[in-house]
């Protein structure tokens, strides 16, 4: 059949190393299509970046007239200082709470969702819905939940004896913030733990029953490596949420206070950009942040191409 | 088997307590919204009262004191979401098809810039993209908002990801009965990735619809103001009465997470398999 005989050469001579199937021959057209993604790039990612550069070696006095080349000035006034330092830790810690009880969490649902035999399907959309909450509203309901005096966890933590006031008690405000963050990302997790668990063949569960192994020794010697791709993923992920994405529930519910027990490194440049109008050092700041969520992009990268998991 | 016998029940009481638990937040959000505020002041009460739908009314209609009437404030997100979501499809298919049915020069190139988008996600860049938007001149406007976050890198490699699944004979046997590249797009390639857009579709509505930094910085204007992050003015004017009035800001919580869990669970199952699958 020539039918047979075409595919072979068909798709050598389609897919190219870049993984292309280049069928149309045009010639201008790829960049008419290409045209819009990469001008909003260029004038919204590429310019900016490159201002912030240029404002983190660029001191300006103070009617914004005239400037001069500042060296490392603006990192060593905005960034070398205990400060930043601080809220670097802030950051550090908070990611490591939220990271560390959202992938519990996720991944106990996961496995005990998974082993149900009915409704599962249901269990998944209880355990699915927090994550599409928009931070600040998630923010908004455990304001109310815990507004010292008010709300009702408040009242439940005054009546244990916990004296309840995370206006004024940095850990409790500490703790409030991590807790609404796991309640959203313990969802995400969820999700994807689930999706893991399901692309596990049966027959690895079922050889592992064969030769004796108990639920929980099969559960961490035979499930756990399995999920290892996703774990890391998800490890990433999390700790990026962490970084970038508590800004919306920081804002509603603590202001980076009490005493700057919750100002993460991004609360902390929007505060000196918008609030301080430090401009000198937001721009040295930002390049900072670039810095860091470069070094997580590199790992990402690194988890989407580690397919192998078993060797 | 046989082992896990006498365990279901237990199994199930556990999981349905946690799905209590993580709904509670929201469970008293209802109650409180369906109360006069004065009741709050002793302790929230377990069951709903009957006030709800007065309450809802009232926000959306004419909202807290300096916010505009809460309807505005949805119908403001809406534009948002809805200019996010498919200005990133409108962006990132076009680009994504020519990626993989054309021999671009510069493809590397290409790939780099898009992938940059990875790396400034908007709480990085905003102070200086917020200088660019402003020197163009479009502060509190929609595409000031919208443009800034309509690259990306997701959608453009998902979608080439899933065209790299066609079997290059498709487009061939198109090519040969004489259909140009832009028909192929639209008559083959679009109606083939339904289910992919639709997943693309709800992350990035939902990802639109939760913006709040953005915005904030964007729009001065209060009647421009996203629900989303009027959240923090409408929560200080509630507390400003003698009697704070939580109730109303619950209310306006409720009504502001509504759509994008609405769209997740509704959803659900499209948005899983078409992140993850190939052509069928």
């Amino acid at each position: 059949m020539a039918a047979r005989r075409r595919p072979r050469s068909a798709r050598r001579r389609h897919r190219d190393v870049s993984g292309s199937t280049a069928v149309f021959p045009h010639r201008a057209l790829p960049y008419v299509l290409l045209f819009p993604q990469l001008a909003v790039v260029v004038v919204f990612f590429i310019w900016p970046a490159l201002r912030a550069f240029r404002e983190a070696f660029i001191q300006s006095n103070a009617f914004g007239i005239g400037e001069r080349f500042a060296g490392l000035q603006n990192f060593v006034s905005g960034v070398w200082v205990p400060s930043y330092a601080h809220s670097a830790e802030v950051t550090l810690l908070l990611a490591t709470v939220t990271t560390a009880g959202s992938m519990a969490l996720g991944l106990f649902l996961a496995v005990k969702v998974e082993r149900v035999e009915r409704g599962r399907s249901i269990y998944r959309t209880l355990f699915l819905w927090t994550y599409a909450i928009p931070g600040a509203v998630a923010g908004s309901l455990w304001l109310f939940l815990f507004e010292p005096g008010i709300g009702p966890g408040a009242r439940l933590l005054d009546a244990l004896g916990a004296r309840w006031n995370f206006a004024l008690n940095p850990t409790q405000a500490f703790l409030l913030v991590a807790a609404i963050g796991i309640w959203q990302q313990s969802a995400f997790c969820f999700l994807f733990f689930t999706a893991g668990l399901q692309g596990i063949p049966r027959e690895f569960h079922e050889a592992g029953s064969m030769d004796g192994a108990s639920r929980t020794r099969a559960f961490w010697s035979i499930t756990m490596p399995l999920l290892s791709p996703i774990t890391f993923y998800l490890l990433v992920m999390n700790v990026v949420y962490a970084v970038f994405g508590l800004f919306g529930i920081i804002d509603i519910v603590t202001q980076g206070g009490p005493g700057y027990s919750t100002t993460t490194l991004v609360y902390r440049l929007y505060v000196n950009a918008f609030q301080n109008a430090n401009t000198t050092v937001a721009g040295a700041e930002t390049i900072v942040l670039l810095v860091i969520v470069i070094g997580f992009t590199a790992l990402q990268f690194r988890a989407l191409r580690r397919r192998v998991h078993y060797r | 088997m046989t082992r896990a016998a006498g365990l279901p029940w237990i199994r199930h009481v556990l999981l349905i307590l946690v799905a209590a638990a993580v709904a509670l937040p929201l469970y008293l959000a209802v109650v409180v919204a369906s109360r006069p505020a004065a009741a709050l002041l002793d302790g929230v009460p377990f069951v709903p009262g009957n006030m709800l739908f007065a309450n809802l009314g009232h926000v959306l209609r004419e909202g807290l004191p300096d916010s505009p009437p809460v309807s505005r404030m949805l119908w403001n997100s809406l534009e948002m979401a809805m200019g996010i979501s498919l200005g990133k499809i409108l962006l990132s298919v076009p680009a994504a098809f020519a990626v993989v049915f054309f021999r671009v020069r510069g493809r590397m190139l290409a790939f780099w810039l898009i992938f940059v988008t990875l790396m400034l996600p908007v709480e990085v860049r905003f102070y200086p993209t917020y200088k660019v938007v402003a020197q163009l001149g479009l502060l509190n406007t929609l595409p000031g908002i919208v443009l800034p976050l309509i690259a990306s890198a997701t959608a453009t490699f998902l979608f080439r990801q899933f065209f790299l699944t066609f079997p290059p004979e498709l487009a061939d046997a198109a090519r040969v009965d004489g259909c140009g590249p832009l028909r192929y797009l639209v008559e083959v390639v679009l109606p083939l990735s339904k289910v992919n857009l639709a997943a693309i579709f709800v992350l990035e509505f939902i990802y639109g619809w939760n913006q709040y930094l953005w915005p904030l910085l964007t729009t001065t204007s209060p009647s421009e103001s996203t629900v989303v992050m009027g959240m923090k003015e409408m929560i200080s004017a509630a507390q400003s009465f003698s009697v704070p009035e939580w109730n109303l800001v619950m209310a306006v919580a409720i009504v502001a997470l509504v759509p994008p869990v609405i769209v997740i669970v509704v959803m659900q199952r499209w948005f899983v398999k078409g992140l993850t699958g190939g052509i069928t």
